[in-house]
C-alpha cells in the first residue's frame, strides 16, 4: 500500500471510528471498574491505527476527605491511598505537615524513616519483579505455575520478599499502613536485638539478590528492543541517591526546590482518564526506578552500580521495558544502603526519643519523596488550629500515564502488522513494566487458566 | 470433593487487603492448592465464570458499582467482605460528610468534569454478606482462619468483644489514661490491639463491636478532657456509616 492510499484509508477509518468509538466508550465505562485499559484500533491487515491507554479508576477524593481534619490524622488517612505505597504516602504527608509547622525532627528519626522507605522500596519492587513481571518473561499467566517449573527461582524471590516484609515490620511495626510513623518522630522503636538480626539477614540477602540479578540477566533478550527519548523526573540531592530528601530534578530541565513542584508537574485532564496527567518540557515524562537511576546513577552503592553495569544500564537509558532491571538494581542499592544505615544506628545507640511537640499554626508545606513507583508530592495548607484548608497529592502512577500513552504511539508502527497475540503481549508488558498500581492488583492472584482475561481490547475499524 | 472456586473483586479501596494475602508468600501457594482461585476484577469474564466464594474489597461509591456487586452476589454461594472499606465503609465514608459539589470541585476544580459518584457505603448496605473480615488492612492470619473455616464448611465468627480486652491482655497502659483519644472501647477486637501496642491509639478500623454504646463512649471521652469536636472527628474516621445509621439501625440491618 502506498502512502496516499494509506492516508485515504485512515480518513475513512477515522470516520468509522468516530461512530464506533462512542459506542465503545460507553460500553467500556460500565464494564470496567477501577483500573486501566489498553484499547487498540486495528484495520484488516492488523495495521495499528491508534492505541490508547485509558484510566478509569473510581475517584476516591482524598484531597477533599482531609479538608477540615486535624493534622494528627492526615498521615493516617492518606496512607489509605495505596496499600503498597502506604509508607511513602505517610512519610510525604508527615514531611508536608512538619514543614507547615516548622518542626525539626532528630537525626535518629530521619535514619529510621529512610530505613522505612528502603523497606517499602524492597517490598514493592520485589512484588513487582517476582510476581508480576517474571511470569511475563517466562510466558506463563501468573506466579503459581512457577512453583513447579522454576521452584528454586521462586523460593529465592519469596525469601527476599519475606525479608522485606519483616524489614518494614521491624522498623514501622506493621507491613501495610504502619502505625509508628507520625509527625515529629516515632511512636515506638524497634529493639536493638531486632535491628541486629535484621542487619544480619540483610547482609545475607545480598546473595539472594545476586541470584535474582543473574536470573534476569539470562532473560534480558526477552525484552523488546525499543527506545524512546523522554524526560526523566526524580528527586536529586548532592550527597546521596535521593529517596527521602532532595530537590525535584529533571533530565531536561533545571532542578527546582520542592515548593515549586507544580511547575514541574503541570497537571491536566484528558478525556480517556479519570486521573489527571502531567507534563513538563516535553509532552510527557517518566518517574520511577529508571528515572531515578538515570538521574542519580553516580550515587548508587558499589554493588548496585556493579549490577547496573552487568545489565548494561547506564544513563540515560531510554528503554522503558528496563524499568524492572532498574528496580533490581535499586533492590541491591536499598539493601546495601540499609546495611550502612543500620550500622550507623547501632553504633550511635538507639535512643528512646520523645516525639517533638508540634505547635499548630497557619502554614503551608510540601512533602516530596521517592515512593517505589516514583516521585510523590503532598502539599497541605493548614489553618491556625492545625486543620487542613487545602490539600494536593500527586501520585507517581498518574505522572506516568502520559508517558505510557506516548510509548504506545511510538510502539504502534513497530507492532503494526504483527499478530494480535504479539501486540497484546508487548503492550501489556510495557504497561506492567511501569508497575502502575492499577495493574498490579489485576495480576497478583490471577491464575493462568484464564486466557480470555485480557488486559488488551482490540477494536476493528 | 472438587475444590471450591474463589474469586476476588475490588471496588474503591487501596488494595491493601489483597496485599496482605500476597504477603502470605509460600502459604498462599499452600492455600491455592486447596482452592481454585479463578479470577478477579475483569467484568467481562465475571458473567461467564462461575465461582463459589467471592471476596470483596473496597467500598461502593458509584451507582454502577451496585449493579456489578449484585451480579457477583447472584453468582457466588458465599460472599465475604474484607477490609474496613468493604465491611464498614471505612475511610471512604469521610467524603459523606461533604457535599458532592464540594468534594468533586475540590479535587477536579476548574476542570469541572462530571464524575459518577455517590455517598460511600459498605458492601452489606447493597447486598447480604455471609461473612466479614475486619480491619484496615485485614490481618492475614484472620484471612487464613476464614479460609480454613470455609473449607470446613463453617463460617468464621469474629470476636464480639472490644479491643480494650485485647489491649489489657497485651499488657498496655490505657491510652486514655495517658491523655490520648483511643476508640478501643467501642471497636471490635481481633487485631490483638496492634496499633496500641505499636505506641499509637485505636482508630476504630475494625468497626463497632456489637452493642457499641456511642453515647457512653462520648461521655468517657468527655470525662478525659477531650472536646466534642475531637470525639466526633475520631468517630468519623472509620465509623462514618455507623454514625449515620444511629447504631441500632445498623445492628438491625446486619441481622
Ligand atoms: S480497608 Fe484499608 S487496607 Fe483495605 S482497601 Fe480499604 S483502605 Fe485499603
Ligand atoms: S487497634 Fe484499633 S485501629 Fe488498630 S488495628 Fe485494632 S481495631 Fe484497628
Amino acid at each position: 500500500m502506498n502512502k496516499k492510499q494509506l492516508k485515504k484509508n485512515m480518513v475513512i477509518d477515522s470516520k468509522q471510528q468516530e461512530s464506533k468509538n462512542k459506542k465503545i466508550e460507553v460500553h467500556h465505562l460500565t464494564r470496567v471498574e477501577g483500573h486501566g485499559d489498553i484499547v487498540v484500533y486495528l484495520d484488516k491487515n492488523n495495521q495499528i491505527q491508534r492505541c490508547e491507554w485509558r484510566v478509569v479508576e473510581a475517584p476516591r477524593f482524598f484531597e477533599a476527605m482531609v479538608v477540615g481534619r486535624p493534622y494528627t490524622d492526615i498521615h493516617h488517612i492518606v496512607s489509605r491511598i495505596c496499600g503498597i505505597c502506604s509508607i511513602g504516602h505517610q512519610l510525604a504527608s508527615i514531611q508536608a505537615t512538619e514543614e507547615a509547622f516548622h518542626c525539626q525532627v532528630s537525626e535518629q528519626t530521619i535514619i529510621l524513616r529512610k530505613l522505612a522507605l528502603h523497606a517499602e522500596n524492597l517490598q514493592s519492587h520485589l512484588l513487582h519483579i517476582g510476581y508480576l513481571v517474571l511470569p511475563d518473561l517466562l510466558e506463563v499467566g501468573s506466579v503459581f505455575p512457577l512453583a513447579k517449573t522454576h521452584k528454586q527461582e521462586l523460593l529465592n524471590i519469596i525469601s527476599c520478599r519475606k525479608l522485606s516484609n519483616k524489614f518494614s515490620q521491624v522498623i514501622c511495626g506493621r507491613t501495610t499502613h504502619p502505625q509508628r510513623l507520625v509527625p515529629g518522630g516515632m511512636e515506638s522503636f524497634p529493639t536493638v536485638s531486632e535491628l541486629k538480626e535484621l542487619l544480619k539477614e540483610l547482609k545475607h540477602s545480598l546473595a539472594w539478590l545476586n541470584n535474582l540479578g543473574n536470573l534476569f540477566l539470562s532473560l534480558k533478550e526477552k525484552y523488546p528492543k525499543f527506545e524512546r527519548e523522554t524526560e526523566y523526573i526524580a528527586l536529586v540531592s548532592n550527597g546521596e541517591y535521593a529517596l527521602y530528601h532532595g530537590e525535584v530534578g529533571s533530565s531536561l530541565d533545571e532542578r527546582k526546590p520542592n515548593f515549586f513542584y507544580t511547575q514541574m508537574t503541570n497537571e491536566y485532564c484528558v478525556p480517556q482518564s479519570t486521573a489527571k496527567w502531567t507534563k513538563n518540557v516535553k509532552d510527557a515524562y517518566m518517574v520511577g526506578a529508571l528515572a531515578r537511576l538515570n538521574l542519580n546513577y553516580e550515587l548508587l552503592t558499589p554493588g548496585a552500580k556493579n549490577l547496573a553495569r552487568r545489565f548494561g544500564l547506564s544513563p540515560l537509558c531510554h528503554n522503558p521495558f528496563f524499568i524492572t532491571l532498574a528496580q533490581i538494581v535499586e533492590c541491591v542499592h536499598s539493601t546495601e544502603e540499609s546495611i550502612a544505615l543500620l550500622d550507623v544506628l547501632l553504633t550511635r545507640g538507639l535512643k528512646d526519643e520523645k516525639i517533638v511537640p508540634i505547635k499548630p499554626c497557619a502554614g503551608k508545606g510540601v512533602g516530596a519523596l521517592e515512593a517505589p513507583r516514583g516521585i510523590l508530592f503532598h502539599y497541605y495548607e493548614y489553618n491556625e488550629e492545625g486543620r487542613i484548608v487545602k490539600a494536593d497529592c500527586i501520585i507517581p502512577t498518574n505522572q506516568n500515564h502520559g508517558n505510557i500513552q506516548k510509548d504506545f504511539e511510538a510502539l504502534a508502527p513497530i507492532l503494526s502488522g504483527k499478530s494480535e497475540r504479539e501486540i497484546e503481549f508487548t503492550l501489556s508488558m510495557l504497561v506492567r513494566a511501569y508497575d502502575p498500581c492499577i495493574s498490579c492488583s489485576t495480576h497478583y492472584i490471577e491464575l493462568g487458566q484464564n486466557k480470555n482475561l485480557s488486559p488488551v481490547q482490540f477494536v476493528y475499524v | 470433593m472438587s475444590k471450591p472456586k474463589v474469586a476476588f473483586f475490588d471496588f474503591a479501596g487501596c488494595e491493601g487487603d489483597q496485599l496482605q494475602i500476597a504477603n502470605l508468600e509460600e502459604r498462599l501457594l499452600d492455600i491455592a492448592s486447596h482452592l481454585e482461585i479463578v479470577n478477579f476484577r475483569e467484568v467481562k469474564t465475571e458473567q461467564a465464570d462461575n465461582y463459589d466464594i467471592a471476596f470483596i474489597e473496597g467500598s461502593i461509591t458509584r451507582p454502577e458499582d451496585e449493579k456489578r456487586l449484585k451480579k457477583i452476589r447472584k453468582q457466588a454461594k458465599m460472599l465475604i467482605a474484607m477490609g474496613a472499606c468493604a465491611t464498614i465503609g471505612g475511610i471512604n465514608c469521610l467524603k459523606n460528610f461533604l457535599g458532592k459539589q464540594e468534594y468533586t470541585s475540590l479535587v477536579y476544580g476548574p476542570y469541572a468534569r462530571h464524575y459518577s459518584t455517590y455517598a460511600t457505603r459498605p458492601v452489606r448496605a447493597v447486598v447480604p454478606v455471609d461473612g466479614e473480615i475486619h480491619g484496615c488492612p485485614i490481618d492475614k492470619e484472620e484471612f487464613v482462619l476464614v479460609v480454613k473455616s470455609l473449607l470446613l464448611g463453617k463460617i468464621y465468627i469474629p470476636p464480639d468483644y472490644p479491643v480494650c480486652v485485647e489491649c489489657k491482655k497485651a499488657g498496655n497502659i490505657c491510652q486514655l489514661e495517658q491523655g490520648r483519644l483511643c476508640l478501643g472501647m467501642i471497636t471490635r477486637a481481633g487485631c490483638k490491639a496492634t496499633c496500641i501496642s505499636a505506641g499509637s491509639v485505636c482508630w476504630g478500623c475494625r468497626g463497632p463491636v456489637p452493642g457499641a454504646n456511642l453515647d457512653a463512649a462520648r461521655q468517657v471521652i468527655d470525662e478525659h478532657g477531650f472536646s466534642w469536636l475531637e470525639a466526633e472527628d475520631r468517630f468519623r474516621l472509620y465509623l462514618g456509616y455507623f454514625l449515620r445509621l444511629q447504631g441500632w439501625v445498623y445492628e438491625q440491618e446486619t441481622t
